[in-house]
């Protein structure tokens, strides 16, 4: 992989990434600490010719993507918290008419205006199912700068592939730090783009919501000679809507199930100093993600000096969840320390796919960083 | 000879849901013909709709439809057009959809002046939805969430529309399809944000406990608080209190509209021309 070195902050790579994978437009709300991903973009869209839009607020900033990505160009926007709730209804919107888009969302403390500069992981769950009803989300999470931008990539080309909503979720800590990232070239990134199906037969013929029951809708963009319908109800093959029993179970199934049975091409995790983790006694696995992830090394790499193998285990895609991985280590290994900015929120997603309630953990929400000591003492202190 | 509409609308979806008796036809019937005479082509319109009965008009039209969340039709349509400068975005909403839940959008929509044709069905209640009070429910009715009157303030939304800075404002009532359809294809053909109230009837939800049963009855009542804008200017104050005026009310060329803008900031940015200053517009603060 060729690769090039830039020294930017997280929110920056967020905002050079999608321009890099495609994307034409943004709109957006500010909110802090995401608005720096704004604050990029404006100035870089219009050089490549697309658009950039400050919407009235949070809710008409993820309108205004779904309405531009409905004509087929990749569409971002950026929020953080506040923002992500508000946006939540028409998050749903874009599931049930499966349309493609990448949302960034920043954390900050929350719930409610919370700790607007201060760094949590307290969306992890709200990443699951921000909205209404039955649907499978997929949410990424970048744990370094270079992820920053990595992750708003593969973003896009996942939203493209499920048609669906693809949320980003990073937080103030990277969103606002400052250093060196590996990035993969622009020509590998254009080069890695996958185009969204194209329908491309009589229009007669076309039924974009008519497709396998495990597959995403085929949606042709507006304007090109397809005319169809969207509708955030329940909707036939042509996306009109109906009320059709057969029609609506297997709708939601299959917005359920394009995703479940593709997981494979969704999940990605990294597998920090586990190879030699044997299942021996003393053993310790961390699972943690996010910039949790760059304490927990730092800890594993202090606990392995003071004789106590230690590795970590960190889901880069956390919806849906490395389920099957994360019992692969539990299985394994006794010790296990969950590490994250929230209370248990995806602890409990462990102890489930775990079948184990004896999990430890560190938890902090009171807007600062967990530091690699804290780690350590923790390990020391519990196992 | 009798109009076809056949062509612009998907038979297969009729009958429409709406009440017997209903405005909304009369104006998906105009909006039809003021299309066709504006002579885009079918594959170049996008009608976007939102909730309430209003919502269902996009599903009727066989042009690129889009049927949006409660409130966000304009939001919705401001991406489609800044996406897509060179074609034509339409958005039908209701009272409740474009004054209440989606009132922000309304203004904004407005202050940017972008050219999006939003056509505004009042028909003074919540219909769809059996009742419930709208921000154009006049005072002292009945509705099912004020069954003691409604004591809530009203505001005409074209001088909402005139403030908060669109550029083609009117307002004409289902009574009259032909200046509906004359209305239509001024705003249609308007460069800038056109927004076209369209006064109607529901006999059923508004019409129910307020002694407008027949549809007869509310077209009746719409008849008597509507007035040319003619006749409206030479009224007293007074007089003019209980009229709506039907017509142009605004219509300004001169006023930049919104993608036209963007180009400049996308000259700015690729070089081709000077930062935007403030010596590039009129109007100051």
């Amino acid at each position: 992989m060729a690769t090039r070195e830039i020294i930017s902050t997280g929110n920056d790579l967020s905002a050079i990434a999608a321009v890099d994978a495609g994307c034409t437009f943004f709109g957006g709300y500010p909110l802090t600490p995401s608005s720096e991903v704004m604050h990029t973009i404006s100035d870089l869209l219009p050089k490549v010719g697309g658009t950039s839009i400050q919407m009235e607020d949070e809710i008409a900033g993820i309108c205004c993507v779904i309405g531009a990505s409905m004509s087929g160009v990749r569409a971002l926007t950026a929020t953080s918290g506040p923002g992500m709730s508000l946006k939540a209804e028409n998050l749903g919107l874009a599931q049930m008419a499966e349309v493609p888009l990448v949302c960034v969302n920043v954390m900050r403390g929350g719930p409610s205006t919370g700790l607007p500069t201060r760094v949590s992981q307290g969306d992890i769950k709200q990443a699951s199912n921000p909205s209404h009803g039955d649907y499978r989300s997929i949410t990424l999470c970048a744990g370094t700068l270079a992820e920053c931008y990595t992750e708003v990539v593969r973003a896009f080309n996942l939203a493209d592939r499920f048609m669906q909503p693809v949320i980003v979720l990073t937080d103030e800590t990277l969103g606002h730090m400052h250093g060196k990232a590996m990035l993969p070239t622009v020509e590998e990134v254009k080069a890695g783009i996958v185009p969204r199906k194209e329908f491309t037969g009589d229009p007669k013929d076309y039924h974009p919501y008519e497709c396998g029951p495990t597959e995403p809708a085929v949606l042709n963009p507006m304007f090109k000679g397809y005319r169809y319908h969207f509708t955030g109800l329940h909707h036939d093959k042509n996306g009109f809507p109906t009320e059709e029993i057969e029609t609506c179970r297997k709708l939601i199934q299959r917005l359920e199930d394009k995703v479940v049975v593709h997981q494979n091409e969704i999940e990605l995790n990294e597998e920090f100093m586990c190879d030699d983790l044997t299942g021996e006694d003393g053993e310790v696995l961390i699972i943690a993600y996010g910039s949790v992830s760059l304490a927990a090394k730092e800890a594993i790499r202090h606990l392995r000096k003071d004789g106590i193998k230690a590795g970590l285990f960190r889901p880069i895609t956390i919806w849906p969840s490395p389920a099957k991985r994360i019992k692969h280590f539990t299985d394994k290994i006794k010790n296990v320390l969950c590490v994250e900015l929230n209370i248990r929120q995806y602890t409990e997603e462990i102890e489930r796919a775990s079948s184990r309630l004896d999990l430890e953990g560190l938890y902090k929400v009171n807007g600062r960083a967990i530091s690699p000591h804290e780690i350590v003492a923790k390990v020391k202190e519990v196992f | 000879m009798a109009y076809d509409y056949n062509k612009f609308l998907r038979m297969e979806k009729m009958p429409t849901l709406w009440c017997w008796g209903c405005g909304d036809g009369v104006i998906l019937k105009a909006t039809i013909r003021a299309i066709e005479k504006m002579g885009w082509n079918q594959n170049d319109v996008c009608v976007v709709s939102g909730i309430g009965c209003s919502g269902r008009f996009s599903s009727y039209l066989d042009f690129n439809t889009v049927h949006t969340t409660h409130g966000r039709t304009i939001a919705y349509a401001t991406g489609i057009k800044l996406a897509n400068p060179d074609k034509h975005v339409i958005c039908v909403a209701g009272d409740g959809d474009a004054l209440a839940i989606g009132g922000n959008h309304t203004i904004h929509g407005c202050r940017r002046n972008i050219d999006i044709n939003f056509i505004i069905i009042n028909n003074f209640i919540y219909g769809l939805t059996n009742s419930q009070t709208s921000p154009t429910t006049p005072q002292g009715m009945w509705t099912v969430t004020q069954k003691a009157g409604n004591i809530d303030p009203t505001f005409d939304s074209c001088d909402l529309a005139i403030a908060a800075g669109a550029s083609f404002v009117g307002r004409e009532t289902m009574l009259d399809p032909k200046k509906m359809e004359k209305l239509l294809v001024k705003g249609f053909s308007h460069k800038g944000f056109s927004f076209l109230e369209i006064l109607s009837n529901c006999h059923i939800n508004l019409g129910r406990k307020n002694k407008m049963v027949s549809a007869m009855d509310n077209l009746n009542w719409i008849d008597s608080i509507s007035a040319s804008k003619a006749k409206y200017d030479k009224m007293s104050e007074e007089e003019q209190l209980n009229i709506l005026p039907l017509g142009v009310l605004k219509q300004d060329e001169k006023a930049e509209e919104y993608c036209d803008l963007y180009q400049k900031v996308i000259d700015a940015q690729q070089g081709k021309r000077g930062k935007i200053t403030q010596d590039d517009f009129e109007k100051k603060i």
